[in-house]
């Protein structure tokens, strides 16, 4: 068993300068490392014998529009069942370059995971082995989860956004 | 002559015949499995290159039936998200709507009585056995067992009016709500409950003994489909799947939630990881639920069956309509104008199939800012032709249907 602050404390010791912020949100320690290193990272953590974080929970992308060049998240939960404590990862990517390294190679189940961020974000993972839409059309030419596509049809006048949640 | 030779050998030893040979005649067909084929169970589209009855590689197509869940979430005020999450696994919507208000209360940090804590576990149970009842008796029916499809009908049936007895629905249940229950458990659900107790292992055994050592069944499900431990813990299985495998990650034990540690249960775990090993582990986790049902029901603790929590509970129809605070809260509620405090939750339960997973990133607003669900099957059905590669056509559908891969689930 391993709490979160003994967790931040070994990651700290582990990767110290890539560690660019940690916070326990509702018992589960978040952490923010660069973009180029979270393979690395993640291997890492997958092979330490002490940490042995060898399941991958989640990946998914969150559109943050208003911070700039900090638009997408990329979230990543991983398990460690040896200590019983989960961790969230997170990188951040600009607009510009929405591009990240793939984990398929460390954990195979990343791919349709993957796949999916790309499918509703447009997140391009670099060495997917098979970066293709999944769950919409192939033909689609947008990324449907981005926050600049209206939940509601625009052309609807009886209907005004500001009145049914966000706008 | 070397046709003869080939006949001959085909005469003496059929099996080991077609195993030895790489290709029948060089000759590899494509066929489509589903998308909509009753052996399918769903809509999913498998491309087959198959030699013969083998098959060499498959190609899996998915989101024909994607509703933009998550789209839909962040427009929802949240309890208005519980009717979405009934239609991920229909086949156990109990376990996602609680998972999902277990998910909102760890958000608002609500204070949960114990009693709801217990109430819960019977309901997730209850719908744990229901689910299994299905995926293992469609295990039976694709090996050309059909009574195992009708006989445990009437056992589910019995759960369904549990369900009906707590709120009022059947499929798409739409349970509870975020702090509890919109009542105590009624006297009729008692009377109804006891009685499953006391008849459904009985039942179940009398199911259960008409699959568990048949010689047929056994034969035609052992060695299919199989996955070793290292392999499932690379694409993500979870449940009973995992399990079958022989790994004994359970999220109940893992990660309580609901009081899970209150309840003495052992975790089932296969050796093979194949067809029949996923049959038994499923059989033996009713079995379990089984158990769990009977100490949370026989300790059922005293006290409410809602937290305190006016802002996010809908307040009782006649304080509505008598007093004017519940009026306000109602009309807040439904209007979806609930103070939601900002964050990052993650919470998980132990679904019918796997690790069922909730991430909400709340902002303050009355919707979700991001909802991501962890359906356990859209992660592990990617294993399917990796299981299947190597075994026949008639394989691959017994697989498929003892994966319990539900296609709502799938898709979102």
């Amino acid at each position: 068993m391993l709490n979160n602050e003994a967790l931040l404390t070994q990651l700290e010791g582990l990767f110290s300068s890539n560690i660019l912020s940690a916070e326990i949100n509702f018992d589960l320690l978040t952490v923010e490392v660069p973009t180029s290193k979270i393979h690395d990272i993640i291997a890492q953590l997958q092979k330490d014998e002490n940490l042995s974080f060898g399941f991958l929970t989640l990946i998914g992308a969150v559109h943050y529009p208003d911070s700039t060049d900090r638009e997408f998240a990329v979230v990543y939960h991983l398990d460690s069942w040896k200590n019983k404590v989960r961790l969230r990862l997170k990188v951040f990517l600009p607009l510009s370059n929405p591009s990240v390294d793939s984990i398929t190679d460390l954990f195979p189940c990343a791919n349709w995971m993957e796949r999916e961020s790309y499918d509703f974000f447009g997140v391009i993972f670099n060495n997917h082995p098979d970066l293709r839409r999944i769950l919409n059309e192939d033909s689609m030419d947008y990324f449907p989860l981005r926050k600049e596509y209206a939940l509601e049809d625009g052309t609807r006048e009886d209907k005004d956004d500001r009145f049914f949640g966000r706008v | 002559m070397n046709m003869n030779k080939e006949k001959e050998a085909l005469y003496n030893s059929p099996s080991e015949f077609y195993n030895s040979k790489e290709t029948i005649d060089g000759d590899i067909a494509t066929i489509n499995l589903g998308p909509t084929h009753p052996a399918t169970h769903g809509i999913f589209q498998n491309i087959l290159k198959v030699d013969g009855e083998k098959i060499i590689s498959s190609e899996q197509t998915v989101g024909y039936i994607h509703r933009a869940f998550e789209k839909l979430a962040e427009r929802r005020p949240y309890n208005q998200i519980t009717p979405i999450t009934d239609r991920l696994n229909y086949c156990s919507s109990p376990i996602n709507n609680l998972g999902w208000h277990m998910t909102m209360e760890k958000l608002i940090q609500a204070e949960i009585p114990k009693r709801v804590d217990y109430m819960r576990v019977i309901i997730m149970e209850l719908a744990r056995i229901a689910d299994h009842l299905i995926c293992d008796s469609v295990i039976g029916v694709d090996t050309g067992a059909l009574t195992s499809f009708f006989y445990p009908f009437q056992e589910r049936e019995k759960i369904y009016e549990l369900y009906e007895e707590i709120c009022g629905a059947r499929l798409t249940t739409n349970i509870g709500r975020i702090g509890g229950f919109e009542r105590d458990f009624t006297p009729v659900f008692h009377t109804k409950l006891k009685s499953f107790l006391k008849t459904f292992p009985k039942a179940f055994n009398e199911w259960d003994s008409m699959l568990a050592r048949n010689r047929i069944f056994m034969d035609r499900t052992r060695g299919t489909g199989p996955i070793s431990p290292e392999r499932a813990l690379a694409y993500g299985l979870t449940g009973p799947n995992l399990r079958a495998a022989g790994v004994d990650y359970d999220v109940r034990v893992m990660h309580p939630y609901s009081s899970y540690e209150d309840f003495d249960f052992i975790i089932p775990v296969g050796v093979n990881g194949d067809t029949y090993d996923r049959w038994m582990v499923r059989q033996e986790e009713i079995r379990q639920s089984v158990r769990i049902i009977e100490q949370a029901y026989g300790n059922l603790p005293e006290g409410s069956y809602k937290a305190d929590v006016p802002e996010f509970y809908l307040p009782d129809k006649a304080d509505v309509y008598n007093n004017m605070e519940a009026l306000i809260y109602h009309f807040k509620i439904v209007m979806g104008e609930m103070e939601v405090p900002a964050g990052e939750v993650y919470h998980s339960v132990e679904g019918g199939n796997g690790e069922l997973g909730y991430y909400l990133i709340s902002d303050g607003g009355r919707t979700p800012y991001r909802l991501q669900f962890r359906r356990p099957c859209f992660i592990y059905y990617q294993a399917y032709p990796e299981m299947i590669t190597g075994q026949t056509i008639s394989d691959a559908v017994i697989t498929l249907s003892s994966m319990n891969v539900i296609a709502g689930e799938l898709d979102a």
